[in-house]
This record gives C-alpha cells, structure tokens and sequence, in this order.
C-alpha cells in the first residue's frame, strides 16, 4: 500500500491530458482536413445554376402549390379509383411474396446458421438485388412483360427480397446463441432448431421490418408508376402530364394520407409484439 | 458409464482447450469440475454433447463413441444427456412451459412441436417437474418475467424432462446470490439422487462444490490436476490447481457455514 510513486507516475503529473487524435501522423491529419474542405468548395462551384430559368419556373412552381389548397378528388375520382385499387394489390401481393421468399433467404444468409455454400449463394442473392436500384428494375421488367402492374409486382418482389433477406440475417448473426445451443443440445432436429431457438429471438423484429416494408411498397408502387409498371403512379404520371395541378395534388394528398395510416399501424403491431 | 479417452481440443485460433482427457464417471456419480477461468470445464463439458467437436479422443456413453455419430445418431445420443447453463439459455420469448416442453424435441415430430401438440405424457410429466420445482403457478409465463433462481429451475426441467442418464452442467450457480446459488446445488444433487443420475457440474464456487458433491475434478490449462474427494482439497491442492492465494479462508469458511446450517436445522 505504502510504496514510493514510481518515476513513471511522477513524470505524467501535473501534465496536460488530451484524448489520442484518431490520425496519428500529424501531416496527414491536416492534409485529409483540408483536401475534405478543399473538395466541398470545389464541388459546390460546379453546380451551375440558371437564375433566369428559376425565376421562370418559379410560377409553375406556385401554381403546383397552389393547387393544394383546392385538391381536385372528384374530376377524375373512377381513375384515381382504379389506381389506388391497383396500388394496394400491388403492394400486399408483392410483399406477401416477397417476405415469404425473404425468409428463408434470410435463413440461408445468416454466417452462424448456413453452411458456406449456402450462405454464399444466398448473400449472392441479396447483393445482387440490392445493387439493382427498383427503377432500373422496373425498366427491365416493363421492358419484358409490357406496361401494367405486373411488371410493378414483380419488381417490388424482388426489392423485398434484398432488403427483408439482408436485415432478417444481421437480426439472425446477433441473436443470442446459447439460447439456441441450448436447444440444440436437447436433440432437436434442424428445423425445430430454427422454430424454438431462432425464430422466438428474431419474429418481433421481422414483423416490424415487414410492416416498414409495406409501407416502403405502398410508396414505391406510387414512383413505378411513373416508368409505366402500372398503379396509382400511373394516374399521377397522367394528371401531371395533362398539367392537372389539382388532379395530382389529391392523389398526393391520398398517398400521404394512406402512408401515414401505414405508420400508424405498424407502431401499433410493433408495440404489441415486443 | 461416462468415459473420456485421450480428448483433446484445439481451438482454431491455436489454443490448446483439453490436453488429452482421461476419465471414467460411473453410473449415478455426481461430480464437480472445478478450476481457474479458460482452464477448459466449458470446453470438456460440451466436448462431450459435441456442441462443440473435439479435435480427437473418445467419449463412450454406455457401449457408443458419441465422436463416431452421425448427425442422427449424435440426436438420439443428446436426448440421453441434459444439459444445464449458466445464464438459464432460456428461450426468453417462449413460455415457462413451451421451454420445459422443448426439453422433448428430441423425441417428437417436427409438426407436434411446431403446433405445440405434444403428448399428453409429456405435458402431464412438464407439469410434475414444474412442482417438483415449485413454479407450477408460473407455467403460461413468459420466461423472461422469471427472477435468476426461477429461471435457472426452468433450465433444471428442460434438462430432466429428457429422461437423460447423465446432466452436464455447466457453471449453474454463477449468475445467482449465495442463497440462491445453494439452493439450486442442493436441488440439482437431490434431483440426481431421485432419479439415479450421474452429472458433472462446471462449478467456480470452490465452497459450494465441497458442499455438495462425492468427487472434485480439477483441472488447469486443460489437463486434470486433482481428482479425490472433497476433503481432499487442502489448500496445497489448491495452488497446484489456481495458483498461489491464501487458501485457508476458502475452505474454512465451508465448516462455519456448514456448523451454521447444522445449529438451524
């Protein structure tokens, strides 16, 4: 208890204390903080900005916003009808499909559960519709099966599946493994295994990034649309087409509103399942 | 009943875990392994249900070398052996009962216990175990409402409701208080005493285990250091298998709490 301070301890006293900078060389550490600032101002000053065509758009801009404050839901209620119906068919089928195709993807792509040869075909799987961006997607798709929701079906399908399949394996690789080693050591076959030492540990946040996806669908058929894979994009492509101002402004009106109910739902389901 | 042959284990990583284990439990023995943190009681103890797979050696239950299955019979083999954890491995979202339930995957169909059809003897024996352990009242909870102790008598049924010959158990008592700890020792060597069982108990508390148990196993840097009774762990004993501390303490204290329980019964 009582020894002498040691020299090691004497010498730090009475110095300064600074937390040890992340970059240890002291150059580099200037030359990246200063190429960073140097890049932000040089990619700034390439965005090139017409001021005289701003100050023209400026009315048309006006007269969309404008068209808010008297949205028009009755003029063309039968198509924005048919678009919405169109839309949320869309939507459920896709992510009806798509999450039972996520699941045992996901299985599949999880490194502490998947034999190598599995998990590399499944993360292979993942990477590649992750890399593909749904618009690019949906060109392809109206490309080969025409204009409609088909096409829209499908790629949303196929966008599920990157997005639950990735997300539902991170949930898996976390997951606690004792608890699923204990049932494994009570002689459980593989898939009583998954049914009491995985899945328990992973359904409340699969069914919370189900109804995240849901909602991500609703709002991406209404964008498909616009590259002619049907539903209510399609509708909105054609009122802005026709220069409906209030036509377009009621059927963003309803996507909001339809989105925000999603919302709503999905904070509910998600605080019942915790 | 329980035999280890020249079990050896090597981590990946290049850490020796078991240098060549011998060793014979017979039939109803109880025992505890005993030894410093990373000396490999972990290691052994899941070495022996293949939840992780011995470099090379033996471990003979009864007439099989359970190092020789295949998958399916390594499955019939885990059934014949429960095992109980440190931190309960209760599937926490799953209820007291589905857990204890669980205990049977082994022996029912995937359909039977994907709609939690079980049979009736096995439900009615689930219900028996959970009085035995008195948390009958807490079947239809959820397992994550339980306290340690409760939780840790959950582990306990699942384990038992296999019908094994043999419990491993691993480190049963460290995440629980002293009193809590003891009772659930003395529940585990009372239940293999009713049921004729043998189990080896991965056990840190030093005190605890010469309380309890008929043999101590000790072991350091993966090989058997001391194997004898537990009068026969004498602080010299104990500096061959922890390193040198002042033992004394330890193991008194062990006579006081025990002259203590024997003046309030």
């Amino acid at each position: 208890m009582s020894s002498a301070t040691s020299p090691e301890l004497q010498a730090l006293m009475g110095q300064k204390w600074q937390r040890p900078p992340k970059v240890k060389r002291t150059w580099l550490r200037w030359t990246l903080m200063i190429g960073f600032a140097a890049y932000l101002v040089a990619s700034y000053l390439t965005i090139d900005v017409n001021w005289t065509r701003v100050y023209e758009g400026l009315d048309r801009g006006a007269a969309f916003v404008m068209a808010f404050t008297s949205p028009d839901f009755t003029g063309r209620a039968g198509d924005i009808w048919d678009g919405m119906v169109e839309s949320i068919v869309m939507t459920v089928a896709a992510s009806v499909v798509g999450i039972a195709i996520s699941i045992p993807i996901g299985l599949g792509a999880a490194r502490n559960i998947a034999p190598m040869p599995v998990y590399l075909i499944c993360r292979g799987i993942v990477a590649v519709s992750r890399a593909l961006q749904e618009i690019i997607v949906a060109i392809l798709l109206v490309a080969i099966f025409g204009f409609g929701p088909l096409a829209g079906f499908l790629t949303l399908s196929f966008a599920t599946i990157g997005f639950l399949s990735k997300l539902l394996a991170e949930d898996i690789e976390s997951m606690d493994r004792v608890q699923a080693e204990a049932i494994k050591a009570s002689g459980a076959r593989w898939m009583q295994w998954i049914n009491y030492g995985v899945q328990p540990q992973v359904m409340p946040r699969l069914i919370g990034l189900s109804m995240y996806r849901i909602d991500i669908n609703f709002r991406e058929s209404a964008i498909l649309g616009l590259v002619g894979a049907g539903g209510i994009g399609a509708t909105l492509n054609t009122a802005f087409d026709r220069y409906e101002y209030d036509t377009a402004a009621a059927i963003l009106i309803i996507i909001i509103g339809i989105v925000m109910a999603l919302e709503y739902l999905s904070g509910i389901i998600r605080a019942r399942v915790q | 009943m329980l035999r280890l042959k020249k079990l050896l284990k090597t981590y990946k990583t290049g850490d020796q875990a078991l240098k060549s284990i011998d060793l014979e439990i017979p039939d109803g023995q109880v025992l505890a392994l005993i030894g410093p943190s990373g000396a490999g009681k972990s290691t052994m103890i899941r070495c022996i249900n293949r939840l992780v797979e011995p470099t090379s050696g033996e471990v003979w239950l009864d007439d099989a070398d359970l190092t020789k299955l295949s998958s399916g019979g390594l499955r019939q083999a885990r059934r014949q052996m429960g095992m109980i954890f440190q931190e309960y491995a209760l599937v926490e979202r799953l209820t007291v009962m589905e857990n204890v339930l669980s205990g049977r995957l082994g022996y029912v169909g995937f359909w039977r216990s994907f709609l939690r059809k079980y049979p009736q003897k096995d439900v009615d024996e689930a219900y028996r175990l959970l009085d035995r352990v008195g948390l009958l009242a807490m079947a239809d909870k959820r397992a994550d409402e339980l306290s340690g102790g409760q939780r840790q008598r959950v582990g306990i049924c699942r384990a038992l409701i296999q019908d094994p010959k043999l419990l491993l158990v691993d480190e049963p008592t460290a995440s629980l208080d002293p009193k809590t700890s003891r009772q659930i020792m003395r529940l585990i060597c009372e239940l293999c005493a009713e049921r004729g069982l043998a189990a080896i108990i991965n056990i840190h508390d030093v005190a605890l285990a010469q309380m309890f148990v008929s043999r101590v196993v000790g072991l350091r840097f993966g090989a058997i250091e001391f194997d004898g009774t537990p009068q026969e762990l004498t602080p010299d004993v104990l500096t061959t298998i922890y390193g040198e501390e002042d033992w004394e303490a330890t193991i008194e204290k062990v006579e006081d709490e025990e002259d203590t329980e024997g003046a309030a019964a």
